[in-house]
């Protein structure tokens, strides 16, 4: 892990501005119960952002309403610039959903499923070519799974299979990645993995990251933004401004919500 | 049409070298398939769909159409109805899949019933009848199974991430709900294929046993696809050589292989000394 916790990221090449996610005003709720209040969020090109909150405070609701999953009944959502609903170049969003519905007994290899991230890129009824499975292989050795390809995941650690998932969405070369709790429970050495990759994916292939996480210590110090979301947005600023209101994330990685509770 | 091969007891004549060349095409198509509603964890829908199929045949005995077009019609809807279900509302799968059962099962009885003699109407058709495929059947499943086979090379890679992850597979933008649903038609084919053969009792467990016993030996799916196939294949082959001189019915014959088959491997695989399992590792 890197040792100055608060130092950001050295000048990125070819950063353009490019808004990648933007929620203006958008207010959601299930039944009479708001959910989201609100809320305006902008992810840009070569920008880390972090999406914290306690426990039901809106963060996956979000990320579903962010990718379209569940339409906003109000404010204004565009993904890649246009309506969730209509975006053309989806497989320019890369996905790491919070538990993925796999693991079933049936032997999927780390190979076979990071694959499925190449699907889009011509079309899901082509074949891969070469240079496909060269992405496949390089997203895999970029989570340090290499030695691993070809093991079922049912087989491997959970931090493991984590990483296989993160691979399956770096391998779509993402402009925009989206990760919902990544890393919660993730063993020592997958959060260092997970970290370079990030890192790597955003500066060399000047990506978004928008990261839903409790656990900030292993990534403080490259986040650019932190949002803090309670139903609405308490904050949203740099680890260095949140830090001068009391809340440091390289410090409270346990119990970062329980800190969060007392922002206002 | 075609005289007999000289092929060995109890494959020497006309209609039983018919009943094997059918017979396996069942054993390759159907875990071709089934490989990929057991790993949506919906083992059960092959024999939902089934179950729809009868009540098809029925309704094609009491007004005269060949009840294997009115099993088809039947199959591919009511597969199609229970996965636009499942979409819509995935509690009610289940629910959905029993509602199907009963309803399709009762729906037969009744056609067949008011058509004339339910039992000799329909038992060729519940548990099978490979003796009795003609060549027409023969070539109507071969050309069933070439389109599967089409069909998976093209929707194969799409249709095993929409089975292993639906939802990361719809934020990817992949057509869920078109392949679920061709999925789900392929399924009814497979299964109306099939029921002739091997019954409608028993198709939809050449479409998951093979699966079963495939899945504790690899380490791959596309692995469990390939011994998956060679499973069914085989199963058929030893099913249908053993029916005919222990006097068992084929379908059923077939079916007792696979799940002895599966019962063997699971048992090995528990008893089996922990260096052998952990040797690849």
């Amino acid at each position: 892990m890197g040792a100055e916790p608060t130092q950001h990221l050295p000048e990125r090449e070819a950063r353009n501005d490019e808004i990648l996610a933007y929620a203006r005003d958008v207010s959601f709720g299930y039944g009479h119960d708001p959910v989201l209040r609100d809320v305006s969020l902008t992810v840009r090109a070569g920008e880390f952002v972090a999406l914290v909150g306690p426990n039901g405070s809106g963060k996956s609701t979000l990320l579903k309403v962010l990718l379209g999953a569940l339409p906003a009944p109000s404010g204004r959502v565009e993904l890649l610039g246009r309506a969730p609903g209509d975006v053309r170049d989806r497989w320019r969003v890369g996905y790491v959903p919070q538990r993925p519905s796999l693991l079933s007994e049936m032997p999927a290899t780390v190979e076979e499923i990071v694959a499925a991230g190449r699907l889009r890129q011509r079309g899901w009824w082509r074949g891969l070519t070469a240079s496909d499975h060269a992405a496949v292989g390089h997203a895999i050795e970029s989570v340090g799974l290499g030695e691993l390809a070809g093991r079922p995941l049912n087989e491997l650690s959970i931090g493991q299979q984590q990483r296989a998932f993160i691979a399956r969405a770096f391998a779509g070369d993402p402009a925009l990645l989206v990760l919902d709790e990544p890393i919660a429970g993730v063993d020592a050495e997958s959060q260092r993995r997970f970290r370079d990759s990030l890192v790597h994916l955003i500066r060399q292939h000047g990506a978004g990251v928008l990261l839903v996480s409790h656990e900030l210590a292993a990534v403080a110090d490259v986040i650019d933004r932190v949002v803090v979301l309670k139903e609405r947005v308490v904050f949203d600023g740099s680890p260095a401004e949140l830090a001068a209101r009391g809340v440091s994330l390289g410090v409270h990685r346990e119990d970062l919500p329980l800190w969060l509770e007392d922002l206002r | 049409m075609i005289g007999a091969l000289p092929f060995p007891y109890p494959f020497e004549s006309g209609e039983a070298q018919r009943a094997l060349v059918a017979c396996l095409a069942v054993g390759v198509f159907a875990p071709m398939i089934g490989a990929f509603l057991v790993q949506k964890r919906l083992s059960l829908v092959g024999d939902g769909i089934a179950h729809v199929a009868f009540a098809g045949v029925g309704a094609g005995l009491l007004v005269g159409v060949w009840p294997v077009w009115s099993a088809l019609a039947f199959a591919v809807i009511g597969a199609i109805g229970v996965e636009l279900l499942r979409l819509k509302r995935k509690a009610a799968g289940d629910l959905a899949l029993a509602l199907f059962f009963y309803v399709g099962i009762a729906m037969g009885a009744v056609f067949a019933s008011r058509a004339g003699d339910l039992e000799l109407e329909t038992l060729p058709y519940l548990f099978g009848d490979p003796y009795a495929v003609t060549w027409t059947g023969v070539v109507t499943v071969g050309a069933l199974g070439l389109t599967v086979v089409a069909a998976m090379r093209i929707a194969g890679r799409a249709l095993f991430a929409v089975v292993t992850d639906e939802d990361w597979s719809r934020v990817a933008g992949l057509p869920v709900g078109a392949l679920s649903v061709a999925l789900a038609a392929l399924t009814a084919g497979v299964i109306v294929a099939g029921m002739r053969i091997v019954g409608i009792l028993l198709i939809a467990a050449m479409m998951v046993l093979p699966v079963a016993s495939a899945q504790l030996v690899s380490r791959s799916f596309r692995g469990t696809l390939r011994l998956a196939i060679a499973i069914g294949a085989g199963s058929s082959l030893v099913g249908l050589a053993i029916a005919r001189p222990l006097g068992l019915a084929p379908g059923a014959s077939i079916v007792f292989v696979a799940a002895a088959l599966f019962a063997a491997v699971a048992l090995a695989k528990r008893t089996a000394p922990r260096a052998l399992q952990q040797e690849a590792h």
